[in-house]
């Protein structure tokens, strides 16, 4: 049984991590890093072609993960497979006893680096929930036949707390838990009060759902600033910015502010209990995760 | 209306290889609205045709060149004007119908790009995928499967950055439009409405419309 599940039904502080597939075959370095992992986390997530860039597959990762024993999350995106791809990959999956999937909509194309692609998007992060949903409780595959065999899944979907207007991404969030999602990750969020004013808007759409808190933990004041300007949902505040720029201004490590920011945060969200857990998202430094919680008091 | 856009001449002379006598048709419907194959532009193409040696033997202009009676009567004309080849000034639709009423090789001088709205002269956006099954009802008479670059039915994906599409920044998110557009309409409720489906199994291409109960 998922073990994130297990903590969020015992009413535990769930704790995930990010980690991609490489780019290419050899996996022994997310293995390593994933093993620095094991014991301080309740789940490696595993992206599927994060930012529609090409990877080795999430599934694969996830296996590897699996037989060292961790407990990995299979991320699902609609862009690259339709209904019949999905519950195929979904169904080896759980042969393997990976039953812990989050459902994403996946970025377009486009804004990868294998613009050529064909967009499937057969279905999006409700579809893929509400196939899994329907699979789980009457036992059918998406054409409606019967499944020798039929996994018990723990189904999650994302949210991005900082959006505009606000009601559409509520109205989405239920469409999303309606669906089948039974955990929720947010968009990286980086102070308390964005996150308050979501979760607030959360309570009074009497949407009921354990909410993971996104973190992303800053490199720089330069990561920052592109995230703002360029991914969706991100807003780092100007004070942390120019935090950061001062350590680097005074011969220090930004990344090690980044750091403590994190873990400040992780800190903070616990102590004041706004969510069931945190889902930290390092992009490429999951090494430093250990620490992170470390410095957050998780151990 | 069907939108078309010229290909590249080189591209067509690059199908014309070997050919010197050829004949063009155009339309007299959306393709003389988009400025691809009406009186004008077919003159144009004479003109381009033989200024590179092409012996233009006849020209058509149909009223609408996927109406395969018409097409079928305008064209006569063409079977002992002895071209070669035509050249086929119409959307893919008309081309094929042209080909269907003659046995020559019939070489397209457009791309059919979209089912599009005209604006105003020249200018055109898609509106309508031709998905086959209306959504329109649920979302403001905004189409999600067309203005969202996705085709999400059920609501925005996470990539809209200041109202903007992730795709294009020149595309607004069509769900904060639809948004925008129910709460205009009073009709915000309809958000709530579960999980669209949408299947594909009426999608099998090509597909076939008889009203008169008996099939082609």
């Amino acid at each position: 049984m998922s073990l994130l599940k297990t903590v969020l039904e015992n009413g535990g502080f769930a704790v995930t991590a990010e980690m991609a597939p490489p780019k290419g075959y050899d996996v022994s370095h997310p293995l390593e890093v994933a093993e620095l992992l094991r014991g301080k986390v309740h789940g490696i997530n595993v992206t599927d072609m994060q930012s529609a860039c090409l990877k080795a597959s999430g599934l694969g990762l996830c296996i590897h993960l699996k037989q060292m024993g961790l407990e990995p999350i299979l991320q699902i995106t609609g862009r690259d497979r339709n209904r019949m791809g999905i519950l195929g990959d979904v169904l080896s999956a759980a042969s393997f006893g990976i039953d812990t999937v989050l459902a994403l909509t996946g970025d377009h194309p486009v804004v990868g680096d294998c613009r050529e692609t064909k967009p499937v998007y057969d279905l999006d992060s409700v579809g893929i929930l509400a196939m899994l949903s329907k699979m789980e409780q009457e036992g059918c595959d998406c054409g409606g036949n019967p499944l020798s065999s039929v996994p018990t899944l723990f189904k999650g979907a994302t949210v991005t707390p900082v959006y505009e207007p606000l009601p559409l991404q509520i109205h989405k969030l239920r469409r999303k838990v309606e669906a089948g999602a039974q955990y929720i990750q947010t968009q990286g969020i980086f102070d308390t009060e964005s996150l308050k004013r979501f979760l607030d808007a959360v309570d009074r759409a009497d949407i009921h759902v354990p909410i993971m808190a996104g973190i992303i933990p800053l490199k720089s004041a330069a990561m920052g600033k592109f995230m703002n300007e360029n991914v969706p949902g991100i807003a780092v505040p100007d004070a942390q910015l120019q935090a950061l720029e001062n350590v680097k201004a005074s011969g220090g490590k930004p990344s090690e502010l980044g750091m403590t920011l994190a873990a400040d945060l992780i800190g903070e969200i616990k102590a004041q209990s706004l969510c069931c857990g945190v889902h930290i998202m390092a992009i490429g430094a999951e090494k430093n995760v250990p620490a992170i919680l470390r410095q957050a008091g998780m151990e | 209306m069907i939108i078309t856009q010229k290909k590249p001449l080189e591209e067509l002379l690059q199908m014309l290889q070997g050919v010197t006598k050829v004949a063009i048709v155009g339309c007299g419907n959306c393709a003389a609205a988009c400025q691809t194959g009406g009186e004008k532009e077919i003159q144009e193409m004479k003109t381009l045709l033989e200024e590179r040696g092409f012996q233009v033997m006849a020209t058509v202009l149909p009223d609408e060149c996927c109406h395969k009676m018409l097409v079928r009567r305008d064209t006569k004309v063409l079977r002992d004007c002895g071209a070669e080849a035509v050249v086929g000034m119409a959307c893919g639709d008309g081309v094929q119908t042209v080909a269907d009423n003659i046995a020559l090789p019939v070489y397209p001088a457009n791309n059919t790009m979209f089912l599009g709205q005209v604006e105003r002269v020249g200018i055109f956006h898609e509106y309508c995928r031709m998905c086959g099954d209306c959504v329109l009802g649920d979302t403001g008479g905004i189409c999600p499967v067309t203005q969202c670059a996705k085709g999400l039915v059920n609501g925005p994906c996470g990539g809209q950055k200041n109202g903007k599409c992730e795709v294009s920044p020149e595309n607004d998110c069509a769900w904060i439009k639809i948004y925008q557009r129910l709460l205009l309409l009073g009709q915000e409720d309809k958000l709530l409405k579960p999980c669209r489906e949408r299947g594909y199994a009426a999608d099998a291409h090509p597909r076939h419309i008889d009203l008169r109960g008996k099939k082609k």
